[in-house]
C-alpha cells in the first residue's frame, strides 16, 4: 500500500514541463495528496488559467503514479486559494536563476489598484538583477515574455535578454 | 420556485457576458499573431489573449454547468450563433491599428480589474474563486495597456493623433460595461454579481487619470451604444465567428 509521503516524493521528481529544472512540488501546484481505499487523490491548482502547460502536467503526474504502479488515479482540480509565485520553494527559486531566468520579487504582485497607479506605472522600475551576470542595470522589455508568467528583461551590463517569473 | 429558476437563468446570462467577453476579446486580440509592429509585443498579445482563453474556459464552463444541458465551454463557444453571445460591443469592434487595439484593451481593462475585484465578494463561492484567479492576471493587463497607452498618447505627434482617433472611435462602447438591465438587477439584488454602474467611479478615476497623463481628451458626447449583453451586435461579431467556429461547424467534434 502506497504512502501519502510516498507519492509526494514521487511527485517531486515529476518536471514541470516549460522549465524542467523545476518540479511540480517545487512549483507548489500539487495543492493536496490524499487516500481514498485504492485511490490515490493529488489536487492541482493551475497557475494561470490559460496555462497550455496545465494539462500536459495532470498527463504527466499520472503516468508518473502509474509507473510507479499505482492502478488508480484521480487528478482534482482546484482554484482556491489562487495560485502564487510565494508558493516556489527556495531551492527552486536557485534552480530558476541557474537555468537563466530571474526568479520572482516577493511582494510586488500587481494589485491593479487605483490610487498612485500612474507613479507606480511611470515612475521607479522593479529592480530585477540579471540572473547570469548578477547585475542591477536591466531594463523591461515587455510585460509578457515566452509564457504569461514571465516579463521580458534585458540586461544592460552583460546585453542578454532573459525572462523574469513574475510575481503573481 | 419561480425566482430561483429566474435566478437561475439570470446566472447563466451574467456568466455568458462575462465568458463571451473574454472569450471574444481574446480571440481579437490573437488575430495579431505574427502581425504586431514588433517582436516583443507580438509575443505580449498573444499573452494576454491566452489569459483571456483560459478565463473564458472557466466562466463559460460555469455557465455550462449551471445551465445543466451538457454544454461545456467549447460546446458554448463554437456552436452558438451571433445573436446567443452576451459579451461588450466594445470587444467585437476590429483591432483597427495596434494604438487602436491597445485602447480597446485598456478600456476594457479599466473596467475588467475593478469587476473582478468586486466579483471576489460574490456570494456564489465559484464565481468568487474564478474573479480571484483571474483578477492576479488582468492586473497585469491592466498595467500594460495603460502604460502603452500613456507612452503612444504622450508620444510622437503621428502616435499622439493616432491614439486620440482611438480613444474618438471607441469611446461610444464603453457605456454599456456601465449599464444595468433586469439581469444585472436580479443578480445584484442576489448578492451574485455587482451591479454594474458601482464599477463606475473606478473606470472614470482610472481612465481619467490615464488619458491625462497620456495628454488625450474624452470626447464630450454622452451618446453610448449598448445591445451587446442582451445579443445585439454589430456586423463585425458575425465576421469574426465565421473564422473562430468554421472548424467545429464543419468538422463538429473535430480532435487535435
Amino acid at each position: 500500500m502506497v504512502s501519502v509521503a510516498q507519492v509526494w516524493d514521487w511527485l517531486s521528481h515529476v518536471p514541470d514541463p516549460e522549465i524542467p529544472v523545476i518540479s511540480v512540488t517545487d512549483l507548489g501546484i500539487v495543492r493536496d495528496v490524499s487516500l481514498e481505499g485504492e485511490t490515490v487523490v493529488v489536487t492541482v491548482t493551475p497557475t494561470y488559467s490559460g496555462c497550455p502547460a496545465t494539462s500536459v502536467i495532470n498527463f504527466e503526474i499520472e503516468k508518473a503514479l502509474r509507473d510507479k504502479g499505482v492502478a488508480a488515479v484521480r487528478l482534482e482540480r482546484r482554484l482556491d486559494p489562487p495560485w502564487t509565485t510565494d508558493w516556489l520553494k527556495p531551492e527552486a527559486r536557485e534552480k530558476l536563476r541557474a537555468y537563466g531566468i530571474a526568479p520572482p520579487i516577493y511582494g510586488t504582485r500587481a494589485e491593479g489598484v487605483v490610487a498612485g497607479r500612474i507613479k507606480r506605472l511611470t515612475g521607479a522600475a522593479l529592480v530585477v538583477p540579471c540572473p547570469r551576470c548578477g547585475s542591477e542595470e536591466t531594463q523591461k522589455v515587455s510585460q509578457f515574455g515566452s509564457t504569461p508568467c514571465k516579463a521580458a528583461y534585458q540586461c544592460r551590463s552583460c546585453l542578454e535578454p532573459f525572462d523574469y517569473f513574475k510575481c503573481i | 420556485m419561480e425566482t430561483v429558476v429566474k435566478l437561475d437563468l439570470a446566472l447563466f446570462e451574467g456568466l455568458c457576458r462575462l465568458g463571451d467577453s473574454t472569450l471574444v476579446l481574446g480571440h481579437r486580440v490573437s488575430e495579431w499573431c505574427g502581425h504586431a509592429p514588433v517582436l516583443e509585443e507580438d509575443i505580449a498579445l498573444a499573452n494576454v489573449a491566452l489569459d483571456l482563453i483560459g478565463q473564458t474556459q472557466l466562466w463559460l464552463g460555469l455557465a455550462g454547468e449551471v445551465e445543466g444541458r451538457g454544454r461545456d465551454a467549447d460546446a458554448l463557444a463554437f456552436r452558438r450563433d451571433v445573436w446567443e453571445f452576451r459579451n461588450l460591443l466594445l470587444v467585437e469592434r476590429p483591432n483597427g491599428d495596434f494604438g487602436q487595439t491597445l485602447m480597446r484593451q485598456f478600456l476594457f481593462d479599466a473596467w475588467h480589474q475593478p469587476m473582478l475585484k468586486a466579483l471576489e465578494g460574490s456570494n456564489d463561492a465559484r464565481i468568487a474563486e474564478i474573479a480571484a484567479k483571474a483578477g492576479r492576471e488582468v492586473a497585469y493587463h491592466l498595467e500594460r495597456s495603460a502604460d502603452l497607452v500613456i507612452r503612444l498618447g504622450d508620444g510622437s505627434e503621428e502616435s499622439h493623433k493616432r491614439m486620440q482617433t482611438a480613444l474618438d472611435t471607441l469611446w461610444p462602447y464603453t457605456g454599456e460595461m456601465m449599464a444595468s438591465d433586469a439581469t444585472d438587477c436580479a443578480l445584484a439584488e442576489a448578492g451574485v454579481m455587482p451591479a454594474p454602474d458601482s464599477i463606475r467611479p473606478q473606470w472614470e478615476a482610472l481612465v481619467g487619470e490615464v488619458l491625462g497623463e497620456a495628454t488625450l481628451k474624452a470626447p464630450e458626447s454622452a451618446y453610448m451604444h449598448k445591445g451587446g449583453k442582451q445579443g445585439t451586435h454589430s456586423e463585425h461579431l458575425g465576421h469574426m465567428l465565421a473564422t473562430m467556429q468554421w472548424l467545429q461547424r464543419a468538422y463538429p467534434d473535430a480532435k487535435w
